[in-house]
């Protein structure tokens, strides 16, 4: 029965006319012919252990995980002084369960959540990292910050002040008063009309003009900014999106029981509006993790910039390892937005599901 | 009189008046805020000796570009680097948006395609390129696989007419001769001629119903013709293909590394999303519109061809400009790699060199404005002709 | 003085009073010099064709529709652009949609116990004491912690009629409350509304149930392209039609 249904099945669907089970072969011959080479690179032929790149350059058909391995702590931190590192691993722990409780659909108090995430955990993430000499944590300049570290900061930054500010930009692009409305619609087109890099090179280089000498802001600061003035431009749009999905009838409802804006807002249309783009806005943050590479060009050192100086170390440098190393930043950066988009997807069946 | 039993309102509470109070509060703080930054802007140029105006813009540069579509030198001013950069950005884009759409209509296909095979070879590209940062799909290109290249002398050729190594990838240069202008003549008389048969066609089957192989005719002509031509006056163009001289090859259409890098990693990315967008616009099409071609009797290309397509691409279009827009965004990555587009030369060195940052920034950010404005411009009279008539 | 005096009457008899009411959609005259008096306890039925204005006539009583021209005074109060006026008259008027607009994010139970918690200021336990009374009240008690979506139309109906009743208003607009329902509901939201209607609550029922309108409506009113062409008690309104649009429109719709 079984061999009977697979065969069928592949009558159907690999074998149902001349070009198709063509096609079938030459799928079959490329992955025969490939996927046995990237393995033995990835695997048997691969360097697991090694003090230094040498022996990573006699074997030209495997990858070097030993350079990864070995560089692994400064991949993560950067330069952030090992005996201050445990703050960044709490941090991140703290970070990764707030989130685990946001992105859980069914968790318990998820405003609680939010609130927590959005408004005690930045207080408590830039205390511990920066330090307070108050509660005797030394000082760590931002200039030795880095790795994947400054990667999940900047994109968390980039969440926690672009959303609520995405929500404001929305609803003033709604708004029937026409200059919140004129002003709203020129920010956000404005910043969607240019590159994100630009709105870097304006962040790291205007800023600095703009505010009295004496408040120049620090140099991790100025990319932030840029980054939540982008992203905020982009959450407006998602947001809207979500907003214009409603009818009018929720709006004439809650006026007609006397609600007044504010709370038509929040107990009424903000609820189901966010609701309804969650997955917007997780795509939105898979976006915006992978723009994070670009802070790079304003002298931070994110992860993958973490990558590149590592592969200039002298004691490895070589071809193998520059793959492997980009290899690597590879999978980092897949496995966590094919994940985010996977939880995306994921949260759109329940709602559709929801709404039918 | 009724009013009697109102409360005595204050003025506040008037819904005009309140927001006439908000949307002056909102112009009140913008304009603090600009006044503010250009008070400072002004105190922090004039104290660190930052030129105000755009007199840079007739400055000599003073730095070389190694790929120029008009004419530069280092003795050229700012303001040719200026367009030098603007070029070089557009001819990215120029190259990469047909390469992007080709690559990306193909894999959507390739992704609605009966075979499951192919399909889940799609997807898995898709999936790959949708979740990889650019960047780090233009630094493997650039520095893991070109720059890694043997150098000149030892090249990859291939039938020694085309050359890659670590200076590029060098093709044959067509250069044209004599016959050309009977060459080009013959294209264009194809062309004119294949229009003219589809317009006399369709005519045709207006008039009788009778149907005519359009496309093979025109195939037949836009190929043929030329061909004939060529083989009455002889070749329209001569090849200048690289050769090697010293430590270097000299000769044919060199491309630099930090190009094929730029264009190679871009249309890869793009073609992704386009690849999502075109199987999204062909599911949207319900299937019912199939079906219901299929019960007048239309045959599954007709069906595609007057049904599916029209109604897809009216899907497709919209987003597929904002991709358009992406590569044109995306192109300034650039700078990463050191090809010399709009924001390496101009937000990059120039800004540096003039340290003219307001001016340089203002004009950078203005180019982008310009051109996403005129384009979402153009979209939304495609989307006034085209939308669906609904009442 | 005698207009104080005269307010005071007024406030007596009528609980709405349109005098000279105009409105326009840009160039289209929605609404033609309505004059039209609702006493206390009155239950008003609108009809005429589609297009005619009746809803926009409902929807200016709690301004969910600005009016430009004449006055409309809702128990007492004017209706401007004074933002304290039109809550204090949303407050007391109740509507019921045709299209339910129940929100789907919140329970039947949370739906109804809204606007009492954030308008009325009342504490969490009344609010859903009340909201209990009044869901057993249109018989859906039994449905209070499900989701709009898992009702049938004529549930959500009877929940949205709970809903507007827990404010306690004192007049009740319903905008064709029974036309978006499947036949066989229209009969239970009909039988809610003849109950509300019997124990005295101020109603403007905009609908085509004319054998509604014959039961229960104390007067019905005819409109035509904007402007009121009829009004008369039901009886008479249905066997004697006085003026030519109403008999064209009657014999249309009775057949």
């Amino acid at each position: 029965m079984l061999s009977s249904g697979a065969l069928a099945w592949a009558q159907a669907n690999l074998f149902s006319s001349i070009g198709s089970s063509f096609v079938t072969i030459g799928c079959i011959a490329f992955v025969a012919y490939f996927l046995p080479q990237v393995v033995a690179w990835a695997t048997t032929h691969a360097v697991w252990s090694a003090s230094d790149g040498a022996f990573c350059r006699q074997r030209q058909d495997g990858a070097c995980w030993a350079f990864v391995i070995a560089k692994w702590d400064y991949l993560r931190f950067g330069s952030y002084p090992v005996a201050e590192r445990w703050r960044v691993d709490l941090v991140e722990a703290v970070g990764a369960l707030l989130v685990a409780w946001l992105l859980w659909t069914n968790a318990p108090r998820r405003a609680l959540g939010a609130l927590l995430f959005f408004v005690a955990y930045p207080i408590l993430a830039l205390i511990l990292l920066h330090g307070s000499s108050v509660l005797g944590l030394p000082v760590v300049d931002t200039l030795l910050w880095g790795g994947i570290f400054v990667s999940l900061l900047t994109a968390v930054v980039g969440i926690v002040f672009s959303l609520p500010l995405g929500v404001l930009l929305a609803l003033g692009r709604r708004s029937p008063l026409s200059v919140v409305r004129m002003a709203s619609v020129v920010f956000i087109e404005f910043v969607r009309g240019v590159p994100f890099i630009t709105v870097l090179f304006m962040a790291n280089n205007l800023l600095p003009l703009f505010l009295p000498e004496a408040w120049t802001p620090d140099r991790l600061l100025r990319p932030l900014a840029g980054i939540v003035i982008f992203s905020a431009a982009y959450m407006a749009e998602e947001v809207r999106g979500g907003l214009q999905s409603l009818g009018k009838g929720q709006y004439e409802a809650s006026m007609a029981l006397g609600l007044n804006y504010p709370r038509l807002m929040a107990l009424v249309i903000l609820p189901q509006a966010l609701t309804l783009v969650i997955p917007g806005i997780v795509n939105n943050f898979i976006g915006l993790f992978m723009d994070t590479t670009l802070v790079s060009v304003v002298g931070v050192t994110d992860f993958l910039e973490a990558m590149n100086n590592a592969m200039k170390d002298p004691v490895w440098a070589g071809p193998t390892i520059m793959v492997t190393g980009y290899v690597f930043a590879g999978i980092f950066y897949f496995c966590f937005c094919y994940g985010m988009a996977r939880y995306s997807a994921h949260v759109e069946r329940i709602l559709a599901k929801a709404h039918k | 009189m009724d009013l009697a039993r109102a409360k005595p309102s204050s003025w506040l509470s008037d819904e005009r008046k309140r927001g006439l109070i908000w949307q002056t509060l909102l112009l009140g703080c913008i304009a603090a805020l600009a006044c503010g930054a250009i008070y400072n802007a002004v105190v922090n140029m004039r104290a660190r000796g930052i030129p105000m105006g755009f007199g840079f813009w007739n400055d000599v540069a003073g730095f070389d570009i190694n790929l120029h579509l008009i004419s530069y030198s280092n003795l050229s001013t700012y303001g040719q680097a200026f367009w030098v950069g603007l070029l070089n950005t557009l001819l990215i884009a120029v190259i990469c948006i047909p390469l992007a759409t080709l690559l990306g209509f193909v894999i959507g296909v390739a992704r609605l395609s009966p075979n499951w095979l192919l399909s889940r070879f799609a997807l898995v590209y898709t999936s790959l390129m949708r979740n990889i940062p650019l960047l780090l799909l233009l630094l493997f290109w650039y520095n893991a696989v070109l720059k890694s290249l043997p150098g000149p002398r030892q090249s990859i050729s291939v039938g020694d007419v085309v050359f890659l190594n670590n200076r590029g990838l060098y093709l044959p240069m067509p250069i044209a001769q004599a016959p050309a202008s009977w060459f080009v003549a013959g294209v264009v008389a194809a062309v004119a001629l294949a229009a003219a048969f589809r317009v006399w066609a369709k005519r045709r089957q207006d008039r009788t119903g009778a149907q005519a192989p359009t496309a093979l005719v025109a195939a037949a002509l836009v190929l043929g013709l030329p061909a004939v031509v060529t083989a009455m006056v002889g070749a329209p163009f001569s090849f200048d293909v690289a050769r090697l001289s010293g430590f270097n090859l000299k000769g044919g259409l060199q491309i630099i590394p930090e190009m094929a890098a730029l264009v190679v990693g871009l249309v890869t990315f793009t073609a992704a999303f386009i690849a999502e967008i075109v199987r999204a616009g062909v599911l949207a099409v319900p299937v019912g519109q199939v079906e219901a071609a299929g019960a007048l009797g239309l045959h599954r290309g007709s069906s595609m061809r007057l049904v599916v397509i029209p109604q897809a691409m009216r899907l497709i279009t919209p987003p597929l400009t904002s991709q358009y827009l992406n590569v044109v965004k995306n192109s300034s990555l650039a700078v990463f790699i050191g090809y010399p587009d709009l924001v390496q030369i101009f937000a990059g060195t120039v800004l540096n060199q003039t340290q003219a940052a307001v001016q340089v920034m203002a004009i950078t950010m203005a180019v982008y404005l310009v051109i996403s404005l005129s384009v979402a411009l153009a979209l939304n009279a495609f989307n006034a002709r085209y939308a669906l008539k609904e009442r | 003085m005698t207009s104080i005096s005269l307010a005071d009457a007024d406030r007596g008899a009528a609980a709405i009073r349109f005098t000279g009411v105009h409105k326009w959609y840009g160039s289209f005259h929605v609404l033609r010099n309505i004059d039209l008096t609702v006493g206390r306890g009155e239950r008003i039925v609108v009809c005429g064709p589609s297009g005619s204005g009746k809803s926009t006539l409902i929807r200016c009583v709690n301004r969910l529709e600005k009016h430009q021209r004449g006055s409309i005074v809702v128990d007492g109060v004017e209706l401007t652009d004074d933002i304290t006026r039109i809550d204090e008259v949303r407050r007391e008027v109740g509507m019921v949609f045709q299209s339910f607009n129940l929100f789907p994010h919140l329970t039947i139970l949370e739906n109804c116990a809204l606007a009492p918690i954030w308008v009325r200021k009342m504490r969490k336990d009344d609010a859903e004491a009340l909201a209990t009374k009044l869901l057993a009240r249109v018989k859906i008690l039994d449905q209070a912690h499900k989701y709009p979506g898992q009702l049938s139309g004529g549930q959500q109906q009877r929940a949205a009629i709970a809903r507007a009743l827990c404010m306690t208003p004192k007049i009740m607009l319903f905008d064709e409350p029974t036309s978006s329902l499947d036949p066989e509901m229209v009969k239970e939201v009909l039988d809610t509304m003849s109950a509300l209607a019997q124990e005295g609550m101020t109603m403007i029922v905009v609908t085509h149930e004319m054998g509604f309108a014959r039961q229960v409506a104390d007067r019905v009113v005819f409109m035509d392209m904007g402007e009121i062409v009829e009004v008369n008690e039901p009886l008479a309104f249905f066997d004697h039609p006085q003026h030519a649009r109403t008999k064209l429109f009657l014999s249309q719709i009775l057949r």
